[in-house]
């Protein structure tokens, strides 16, 4: 049998088009080993929420720089749970001072990854915190 | 069983896990597929191959726009390479089809080869078959792309595209390949960059110069041309007459009565790749198991013994039952 | 031979000398990293000593020259900046239309000298607040602008034939700059009087910062309507602001930033000429350029005087332009926010002051300067402030502003300098093999090439190669914190309504007309700027003006490369 693969996304919602974070994550999941779909800019919450079931991944990470994440990121996890899957780890990354965290978190965001994080300590997180799900 | 039900209820995301469970080799996932086996066969499998940069995916994304109007469900399954170092993926091609992310008549799953050569991942046989018995009326397989021998989207399509741009030398690259044999249709795309007459009529010239007797029943592949992507209704029009010419050529197969033998060739090629699966795999676990494989790798490298020697030794325990 | 023989003879000799003297000593104390870490932040490489070897051929006249003169190298004002400063122009906009206003109000009051504007994201991408796409998007990261009630309200009290103003927009260029004639028109100033900048560079949306609406032709178009509107009837105006500073933002190198945004600027001068029928000397004089400055000092300077060599070059050579005012490369310059830290932010100030001299020292004619809370938010009060002394102590305290060109003859930065253009060079012939900058963005090559200098940048960071302080050394455990500026959420709502207002007193026959009379225009392929500017008088809004433009040409979505 052969070893259970991560299948991650790395997702920008809104209008925000600064997709350098998100393109380097996607190459350093591929580093890692993981299979990454990347949905690409300019995504509605509706539509992450599609493809995160179509694609059955494990992990969601989502990136935002306009400052919109404290409507669209709470929006993809909402959207998440009525549809029964918030068993998805999501992560969030981007433009995200402080006083905004508790927010995300209370959404349902696992961590938050801010500018001056490391590749190696966000691939740490996942391998210790996210498993293939069952 | 509980996974067999929800896909024929339609439930994307049972479907979806099945095929992880189906790529990841879970047992469980094998006892599923033969519950859904005797469901199999409806759906229209349309395989795309063609170059990297050939613009596959953008076919596919306005194939799905004409297959939906004409009032037709869809699934795709998108292959990306793994990374031979790394054993990642970047599964890039949902992002054109991500427009069509809310219909709920299209499931787009993407696959990553794991190594496979060929164009295709392992999953993509078990995959169809799954996306079949959830009801998609047409299901499109988008191959890796790199080109060259991506000749095994042939066992698993009814119909086979293959799509050629202009000028990037593919012309050549495709002769040598023998993707030119397994074409049902010849898609021309970027078809208003220089040197798209010239691929034209080499094509029509290969074309010409082929014994009818490549022509299953008589269906002489098309050249179809599509134009600037960006010039939306040129672009569209040119997609439909894609459409209607893939219908037509399932009709060829019903019609011609070839539709058995393509799927006598998928039959077979998925009869022996399990046959191989369930004799090879568990042969050479136990004898890695073992440690037995480890000594004889150290012979044959000393060169005291030779390979082919050490599997004809295997081969008669094997069938002897003595392994 | 720009060194007589025997400086070249004595050279030779004694950097025999030194080279001996430096590997005895490198042999017992190595030096503290190795060779290719000693390079440029784009991995240049740089040697240890410049002499005059270096620039050995180099001709002064050809290749050096004087400000005013062809190439242009030491610049394109013959009195540098003792005849006026670069222009002091702070890049802002936050929230609401009236709150911009007062921000621009504040930074005209503290001395600077030209307006800059920032849109949020739904006037970037040509949405309405209200559409279910600008949801949490309004006034987040620049202004709300839905119509010309919220363009009249920013502009308030702005004396627009006194001011020049930039406008950082770009699908939706042509209506955001129709609004502006029209608030000059109302102010009473004809457009021949009125000064100032559209953004509108799609190539580099393309390739780099992604506010995406029509594909690659069409876009082109409506670059060449406003190009050829500017020249026949607002020749104050400069119509394209050819960008490099998003592509480096994205992660390319200095010399990627250098060559694809000239070679942007090529592409465009190729198809006003094609489309228009224009002779170049028409209109290139009002093209304007847009460059990072980056964190490397010298990596900066240089790359800003190869642009102003590589220009002329091309203007003269490549398209025969005769005016010497079509061969200046004219640019504005925004300090790197990507080289800014959000851990222990108040570095961040010296990294600002570092990147505005680079760029004072690198001839620019305009300038932003980041604030030191960028990487959280807009800017605040107080940020801002120190952000715009920066520049005004450049240009009066530290004497940077006395001479021109001051870093010219040194053997450094002329090697450096014509190392650039050399590889700049490279890159532009590639992308004409390739068919030209439309073709190649629809291979990839831009894209792919800064992708990969993301990834290998970020892997070099993560491995201590490269160097950001306080973020890989000198790390401190505490978190410093900074008051951050907050756009209230409620702001979206109110904008709403102020929209729904306008939707109410407008003539509604009025706004059909107009925007099927656009429509009709972008149909037979007229110039769209007469038809903008009656649509944003009778009220219709950034998103219908848009619409219009997704209808006929068709929407382009971002192919996701990575």
């Amino acid at each position: 049998m052969a070893e259970r693969k991560l299948r991650v996304m790395v997702a920008k919602p809104g209008l925000d088009g600064h997709d350098r974070g998100a393109r380097v994550l996607a190459r350093c999941f591929r580093d890692a080993g993981y299979e990454v779909i990347y949905t690409g800019c300019h995504q509605t919450p509706e539509q992450i929420v599609s493809a995160v079931i179509q694609e059955d991944v494990d992990l969601l990470g989502l990136s935002c720089l306009s400052g919109a994440h404290r409507y669209l990121y709470p929006a993809v996890t909402k959207l998440m749970k009525e549809k029964g899957i918030d068993d998805v780890t999501v992560i969030g990354g981007g433009i995200i001072p402080d006083q905004d965290f508790q927010l995300m978190y209370d959404a349902g965001l696992k961590a938050i990854f801010t500018p001056g994080t490391t590749l190696e300590s966000i691939i740490n997180w996942i391998n210790t915190n996210v498993k293939p799900r069952n | 069983m509980e996974t067999t039900k929800k896909i024929k209820g339609g439930d994307i995301r049972a479907a979806s896990r099945l095929i992880r469970n189906l790529e990841d080799r879970i047992p469980e996932a094998k006892t599923t597929i033969k519950h859904l086996f005797p469901l199999t066969g409806k759906a229209h499998v349309i395989g795309i191959t063609g170059s990297p940069g050939a613009g596959k995916s953008t076919l596919t994304d306005g194939l799905i726009d004409c297959f939906r109007r004409k009032g037709k469900t869809v699934g795709v399954l998108a292959v990306d390479p793994t990374s031979p170092f790394t054993g990642g993926a970047i599964l890039g091609d949902r992002i054109r089809m991500q427009r069509h992310a809310e219909d709920p008549g299209v499931f787009v799953r993407s696959l990553a080869t794991r190594g496979a050569l060929g164009g295709l991942a392992k999953a993509v046989g078990d995959a169809i078959h799954v996306m079949d018995v959830l009801g998609k009326d047409i299901i499109i397989v988008e191959t890796v792309g790199t080109g060259q021998q991506e000749v095994d989207i042939i066992n698993h399509s009814h119909t086979v595209l293959v799509v050629l741009v202009p000028g990037m030398g593919d012309e050549i690259q495709a002769i040598k390949a023998g993707i030119l044999e397994i074409a049902d249709i010849f898609v021309v795309n970027k078809a208003d960059r220089e040197g798209s007459s010239k691929l034209s009529r080499e094509l029509m010239a290969m074309l010409d110069m082929a014994p009818p007797s490549t022509f299953q029943g008589g269906w002489r592949p098309p050249i179809m041309k599509v134009e600037n992507a960006f010039e939306p209704v040129g672009f569209n029009k040119a997609l439909e007459d894609i459409a209607s010419k893939i219908e037509e050529h399932h009709q060829h197969l019903i019609e011609k009565n070839i539709l058995g033998d393509r799927m006598r060739r998928k039959a077979t090629v998925e009869l022996n790749e399990a046959i191989r699966a369930c004799i090879l795999e568990p042969v050479l676990q136990k004898l890695i198991g073992s440690g037995e494989m480890a000594g004889m790798i150290d012979k044959v490298m000393k060169k005291e013994v030779d390979p082919y020697t050490v599997a004809e030794d295997i081969a008669k325990r094997y069938l002897e039952g003595c392994l | 031979m720009y060194f007589a023989k025997e400086v070249l003879e004595s050279s030779s000799r004694m950097r025999q000398r030194w080279e001996d003297e430096v590997k005895k000593l490198v042999s017992k104390w190595p030096d503290q990293k190795p060779e290719a870490q000693w390079s440029t932040v784009s991995d240049l490489p740089i040697k240890r000593l410049y002499t005059p070897e270096d620039i050995k051929d180099m001709d002064f006249e050809r290749d050096i020259g004087y400000p005013g003169q062809y190439p242009y190298l030491r610049g394109n004002q013959v009195t540098g900046y003792r005849g006026k400063y670069w222009t002091f122009r702070m890049f802002s906009g936050m929230g609401d239309a009236a709150t911009t206003n007062a921000r621009w109000h504040l930074l005209l009051k503290e001395g600077q000298t030209g307006l800059s504007t920032a849109f949020d994201f739904p006037t970037l991408m040509g949405y309405d607040t209200d559409s279910p796409k600008a949801r949490g998007e309004c006034g987040k990261c620049g202004v709300a602008i839905d119509t010309l009630e919220d363009f009249l309200v920013l502009t308030k009290g702005i004396p627009l034939d006194k001011i020049t103003t930039s406008m950082t927009i770009n699908p939706p260029a042509t209506a955001l700059w129709a609004m502006y004639c029209a608030a000059a028109e109302l102010q009473g100033i004809p457009l021949t009087k009125i000064g100032g900048t559209i953004q509108n560079d799609m190539l580099k949306e393309f390739i780099a910062q992604k506010t995406l609406m029509c594909p690659p032709e069409p876009s082109v178009k409506l670059i060449s309507d406003t190009v050829e509107f500017g020249t026949l009837k607002v020749p104050k105006w400069n119509t394209i602001s050819i960008s490099g500073y998003h592509i480096r933002e994205a992660g390319s190198t200095a010399v990627q930033e250098l060559a694809f945004t000239l070679r942007d600027g090529m592409e465009y001068v190729e198809d006003v000429i094609r489309r228009k029928k224009l002779d170049v000397d028409a209109f290139a004089p009002r093209l304007s350029f847009f460059f990072n400055s980056h964190i490397d000092f010298f990596e900066e300077i240089c790359k800003m005087r190869a642009a102003r060599r590589i220009w002329a070059k091309a203007m003269k050579e490549r398209y025969k332009a005769k005016d010497e005012r079509s061969w200046w490369m004219r640019f504005h310059t925004q300090t790197a926010g990507c080289s800014l830290t959000a851990q222990q932010p108040y570095n961040n100030v010296v990294r600002t002051a570092t990147e505005a001299l680079a760029a004072v020292l690198g001839g620019t004619q305009s300038l932003h300067t980041n604030s030191l809370d960028e990487v959280w938010c807009l800017p605040s009060d107080f940020a801002v402030q120190i952000a715009l002394r920066t520049q005004q102590l450049i240009a009066e305290e530290t004497g940077a502003a006395n001479t021109i060109d001051p870093l010219a003859g040194s053997y450094f930065v002329e090697a450096l300098t014509n190392e650039m253009e050399k590889q700049a060079w490279e890159y532009i012939h590639k992308i004409d093999d390739m068919g030209g900058m439309v073709a190649a963005i629809e291979k990839g090559f831009p894209q792919l090439e800064i992708s990969d200098a993301a990834y290998k940048f970020q892997r070099q960071i993560d491995a201590g190669e490269k160097i950001m302080v306080g973020v890989n050394k000198y790390v401190s455990q505490e978190k410093e914190s900074i008051p951050f500026l907050e756009i209230d959420d409620r702001i979206e709502t109110e904008q709403i309504e102020r929209l729904n207002a306008v939707r109410r007193k407008r003539d509604g026959k009025a706004v059909k007309k107009c925007l099927d009379d656009l429509k009709q225009a972008c149909k037979k392929g007229e110039n769209v700027m007469p038809y903008c500017i009656e649509a944003v008088k009778a009220l219709c809004s950034v998103q219908e003006i848009c619409d219009v433009y997704r209808e006929v040409y068709g929407e382009y979505r971002d192919p996701g490369l990575y």
